[in-house]
C-alpha cells in the first residue's frame, strides 16, 4: 500500500464508515421512522462508493429509485400505521447474544474469504482509466438493449405484476360518491316518498313572533 | 484506488448488518423489509466491484434486474403490511400466527 492516502481512498473510507455506521443505525434505532432516514444515508452514501467505481448510471438510479421512490414508500407506510415504540427492546436484548455470535462468524468468515491474498491490486489489478468521451449509460444500454432484451422486457412485466397486485390488495373497493342513481329516481313511486298522515292542525301562536310578514306590513 | 478487497469487505459488512437485522428483530416487520434492501444493496456492490475490476459490464446489466425485482418486491411487500395492519391492527411478527408454523 504505496499510495494509501490518495483522495480516492479517502472518499472511499469516509463512504463506507458512513454506509456501515448508517446500517447499525438501521437495526438498532426503536424509531421505524429514524430507521427508514438511516437507509436513507446508507443508499447515499452505497451510491458514492458504486459512482467510485464507474457505475454512474445504477448509482444514480439508487438514488432517484431508491431514494426517491422505494424509500418514500417506506416512509409514508410507517407513517400511516400506528406502531407502539417501546415493545421494541424486549426480544431484541433476547436475541442478541445468538444473534450476533452467528453474524459475527458469518461476516467473519466473509472477510477472510475475500482477504488481500486473494483479492488485492496485485491478483486484480484496477482497470486502465476510461478515454474523455466513455459513457456508462452508452454501455449498460448497449447491453441492455441488444443481448438482454428480452430480460429487460421480463423485467418490464414483473413491475407491471407488481403495480397490479399492489393495487389489487389495498384496494377497499368503490369510494361512496355522492352521483345519482338514475335506476332508483326512475323506480320511484310516491308511496315510498310521502306519508300522508292525520293530526289536529295546530292553533295560531298569540305572540308577535309568529306573525306572517305581509300583516306586519 | 482501493482495492477489490476493500469493496467486498464493505459489502460483507453491509451483508452481516443485515442478515443482523433479521435475527434480532422479531417485532416489526417494516425493520424484516429494510434489512432485506441491505442485504440486496450489499449483493449489488459486490456485483459492481467485479463488474468494474474484470471490465465486464454483465454484471451492472444484472445489478439492474436486481433493482426492479427488489423494487416489486418491496412494493408488494408494504401493500401486504398495509392489508395486514388494517386487519389485525398490529404489524409484530410474533402475532403472525395464524398458520401456526
Amino acid at each position: 500500500m504505496t499510495e494509501f492516502f490518495t483522495p480516492v481512498h479517502i472518499i472511499f473510507y469516509v463512504f463506507a464508515a458512513l454506509a456501515v455506521a448508517s446500517g447499525v443505525s438501521v437495526i438498532t434505532v426503536r424509531n421505524p421512522v429514524r430507521s427508514v432516514l438511516s437507509l436513507v444515508i446508507t443508499f447515499f452514501s452505497m451510491s458514492g462508493i458504486w459512482m467510485l467505481l464507474r457505475a454512474e448510471f445504477l448509482s444514480l438510479i439508487l438514488l432517484l429509485v431508491y431514494v426517491g421512490a422505494v424509500m418514500t414508500l417506506f416512509l409514508f407506510v410507517v407513517m400511516m400505521l400506528n406502531i407502539d415504540i417501546e415493545g421494541k427492546r424486549s426480544t431484541f436484548v433476547k436475541y442478541l447474544p445468538f444473534g450476533s455470535i452467528i453474524v459475527l462468524l458469518m461476516t467473519g468468515l466473509l472477510i477472510a474469504a475475500v482477504g488481500p491474498q486473494y483479492f488485492g491490486l496485485a491478483q486484480m489489478p484496477a482497470p486502465p482509466a476510461e478515454a474523455a468521451n466513455y459513457s456508462n449509460v452508452q454501455q449498460v444500454g448497449r447491453l441492455l438493449f441488444t443481448e438482454y432484451a428480452y430480460p429487460f422486457e421480463i423485467a418490464g412485466v414483473i413491475l407491471l405484476a407488481a403495480i397490479i397486485a399492489a393495487i389489487t390488495l389495498t384496494h377497499r373497493g368503490p369510494v361512496k360518491r355522492k352521483v345519482q342513481n338514475v335506476d332508483e329516481q326512475i323506480a320511484v313511486r310516491p308511496e315510498d316518498r310521502v306519508r300522508l298522515i292525520s293530526m289536529p292542525s295546530e292553533p295560531r301562536p298569540e305572540t308577535g313572533l309568529g306573525k306572517p310578514n305581509n300583516e306586519s306590513a | 484506488m482501493p482495492s477489490l478487497t476493500e469493496f467486498l469487505i464493505v459489502a460483507a459488512m453491509l451483508f452481516g448488518l443485515g442478515i443482523a437485522g433479521i435475527i434480532l428483530n422479531r417485532k416489526n416487520i417494516i425493520v424484516l423489509l429494510m434489512s432485506i434492501e441491505l442485504i440486496l444493496l450489499a449483493v449489488n456492490t459486490n456485483f459492481i466491484a467485479f463488474s468494474y475490476f474484470l471490465n465486464n459490464y454483465i454484471g451492472q446489466v444484472f445489478v439492474f434486474f436486481v433493482l426492479t425485482v427488489a423494487a416489486s418486491e418491496a412494493a408488494i411487500g408494504l401493500a401486504i403490511l398495509v392489508v395486514l395492519y388494517r386487519k389485525r391492527g398490529s404489524i409484530e411478527v410474533q402475532d403472525l400466527d395464524a398458520l401456526k408454523g
